[in-house]
């Protein structure tokens, strides 16, 4: 497994501090300090809004939403009460999360297997109108969803589908970016794999489910996180479709809970932070996948 | 059956079939009802054709034209803070100084904002940015010698707050796709420069910059996009759709307004054109730009 190897492996070309001919007036090692305090510096800043939820949660919900969130904590104050609510009484929550858990692994699953199924097309066969509908696939890609949701969200109304996991799945199942992504990795692939299918007599389709996708498996594994990452985090089109409250997902439900009139304090904060921890977790475990898959968009091949 | 399944003529447009039907139902059939309903009064799912009036309503429409500054500012700025910042940390990410483990931990915690979502970073930045005197951006205030700031209820000041998100959010985002790039420069440039004599600085701008062209070009326009198209940061940094005196509305959140929240379908629609218009405007011309189409077609 590649776990960890991205940090705990020195880059090449790259060795500690000082060991770079110095030139300039202050030294290598010099350089190298103000450097690496300059990065641990930006990158403790860029940790306080997590950490501080993470402290929120052994604070009382109604004094953080009134007073806000403060570097003067005092210790004093702090209490797992948050935490014996959450896991005593926590109304709907865990329904949310269950729900956001199954809807993402549904939605991954679907998005995986539509999208390299389509990407395949793309990078091993000559059609005609192969170059049209690529550009169609790039252009699609880079439009932001905020400006189909309108539109989509008339049409599924007329159809019925309002309020339906299906519709929260269906529109994104062949995904442009996932599709681009594969199709670059199927580039890759030699194509005598399918010539020596097409000999014993597998179907085209036998050839990419038993012979291609098997190989796949790190542009899966990419794929897999990036979009769980997305679906996890869904919240702009469950927000238009999802109307009962029993189908609410974690960013739904946790919306719910910031009202003027809310009485739910306690939950939000301490929910919001565990609806990070299996992203979190899944991100100390697949680093690589993470940024792979994220910046997979900027890849031209 | 058995021809259909081993025809290399039909496969792949057999492949290619689910993308083409989502495109149908999902892309093509919405965006054109859409564009009949830009032209229509909507009322009780019957339109009635009123020819270009909504148009003429949005022109004349001076909520949409705030909006739309809005938008457009937030989007400028967004790409002056995010375009450069990343490039700079990504540099010194990629100098050959420095400790590698520190540089992991950097990578790493300047990663993990983009993994939360819009929902959590919004409450989190809510409760930073609050009014009291004690909340973290009033301390930081105070420290820098000015008093405690009611953030949310400031143009200015709210907008410094929303873009605090996106530069929370998008800096090791941005950073990671400059990285990328700046690795995939043949080391041998640098060596060539270095034996005639070239400095760090030299090499970054005569170097680092003009090879990381494709990669700027990307990331200034998913940017632009991810500008024009902001919305969700607003409605849960205000805890909704209303900011005071709409100082944080965007076009996309006035299009949520009239289309999801009043049901002005026809008016929405409308809104929703003229932005779509914008965007594949920009679309085409960044695709030309980086010589996308040349390549696939060749």
């Amino acid at each position: 497994m590649a776990v960890q190897q991205t940090t705990a492996r020195p880059a090449p070309g790259r060795t500690g501090p000082g060991r770079e001919p110095g030139r300039r007036s202050i030294g290598p090692t010099a350089a190298g300090w103000i450097q690496s305090a300059f990065l641990v510096v930006i990158a403790l800043i860029a940790l306080v809004p997590i950490l501080a939820i993470f402290v929120g949660t052994f604070q009382d919900g109604n004094e953080l939403i009134r007073r806000g969130m403060t570097f003067a904590v005092d210790p004093t104050s702090l209490s797992l009460d948050n935490y014996v609510l959450l896991f005593t009484d926590s109304g709907p929550y865990f329904r949310w999360f269950g729900n956001t858990l199954l809807l993402t692994v549904a939605q991954v699953a679907g998005t995986l297997l539509v999208s390299a199924f389509v990407a395949y097309g793309f990078a091993m066969y000559e059609f005609r109108t192969k170059t049209l509908w690529f550009i169609v696939v790039l252009l699609v890609m880079t439009v932001p969803f905020e400006m189909l949701m309108l539109p989509l969200y008339v049409q599924v109304n007329d159809m019925g589908l309002a309020d339906t996991y299906a519709v929260i799945v269906l529109p994104f199942l062949a995904a442009p970016v996932t599709i681009f992504f594969f199709r670059q990795y199927f580039l890759g692939i030699p194509k005598e794999i399918l010539e020596a299918g097409r000999v014993d007599g597998v179907s085209e389709f036998g050839i990419f489910f038993r012979l291609v996708l098997p190989i796949a498996k790190p542009a899966l594994a990419a794929m897999a996180i990036l979009n769980g990452m997305i679906c996890w985090n869904n919240f702009l089109w469950p927000l238009l479709v999802l109307r009962s409250p029993e189908k609410f997902t974690l960013p739904i439900g946790l919306n719910t809970l910031l009202t003027p009139y809310g009485n739910n304090y306690e939950l939000l904060i301490i929910g919001a932070f565990f609806s990070l921890i299996p992203v979190l977790i899944l991100f100390l475990a697949f680093q690589r996948f993470f940024i792979e898959g994220i910046t997979a968009g900027a890849v031209k091949g | 059956m058995r021809q259909l399944l081993y025809s290399k003529r039909l496969a792949p447009y057999l492949f290619i079939l689910p993308f083409l039907v989502t495109l149908a139902v999902f892309w093509v059939v919405p965006l054109s009802r859409s564009f009949v309903m830009s032209t229509q009064e909507v009322l009780y799912g019957q339109g009635t054709f009123i020819g270009l009036a909504n148009y003429e309503r949005l022109w004349g429409d001076r909520i949409f034209w705030q909006a739309l500054f809005n938008s457009v500012r937030y989007m400028v700025l967004t790409l002056v803070l995010l375009v450069p910042i990343p490039l700079v940390l990504a540099a010194l990410v990629n100098s050959s100084i420095g400790s590698a483990r520190i540089k992991g931990f950097f990578k790493a915690s300047m990663f993990v904002p983009a993994l939360t979502s819009v929902v959590v970073a919004g409450i989190v930045f809510r409760l930073i940015f609050a009014e009291s005197d004690s909340a973290m951006m009033n301390q930081v205030a105070e420290f820098f010698g000015f008093g405690p700031v009611r953030w949310l209820r400031g143009d200015i000041t709210g907008l410094v707050a929303l873009l605090a998100i996106a530069l929370w959010r998008w800096t090791g985002v941005n950073m990671m796709y400059f990285l990328a790039g700046m690795q995939a420069i043949p080391s041998e440039y640098y060596e060539a420069a270095s034996i005639d004599g070239a400095g760090k600085v030299r090499q970054f701008f005569h170097i680092t910059l003009p090879n990381l062209r494709p990669t700027i070009v990307y990331v200034v326009t998913i940017s632009v996009y991810g500008g024009l198209a902001m919305f969700l940061e607003s409605f849960m940094l205000y805890a909704g759709n209303n900011s005071p005196n709409n100082q944080g509305l965007t076009v996309v959140g006035y299009l949520y307004r009239k289309g999801i929240e009043e049901n002005d379908l026809g008016f929405a629609s409308a809104v929703g054109v003229v932005l779509l218009l914008l965007v594949m405007a920009i679309n085409i011309s960044y695709l030309t730009a980086s010589g996308t189409f040349k390549k696939e077609a060749a």
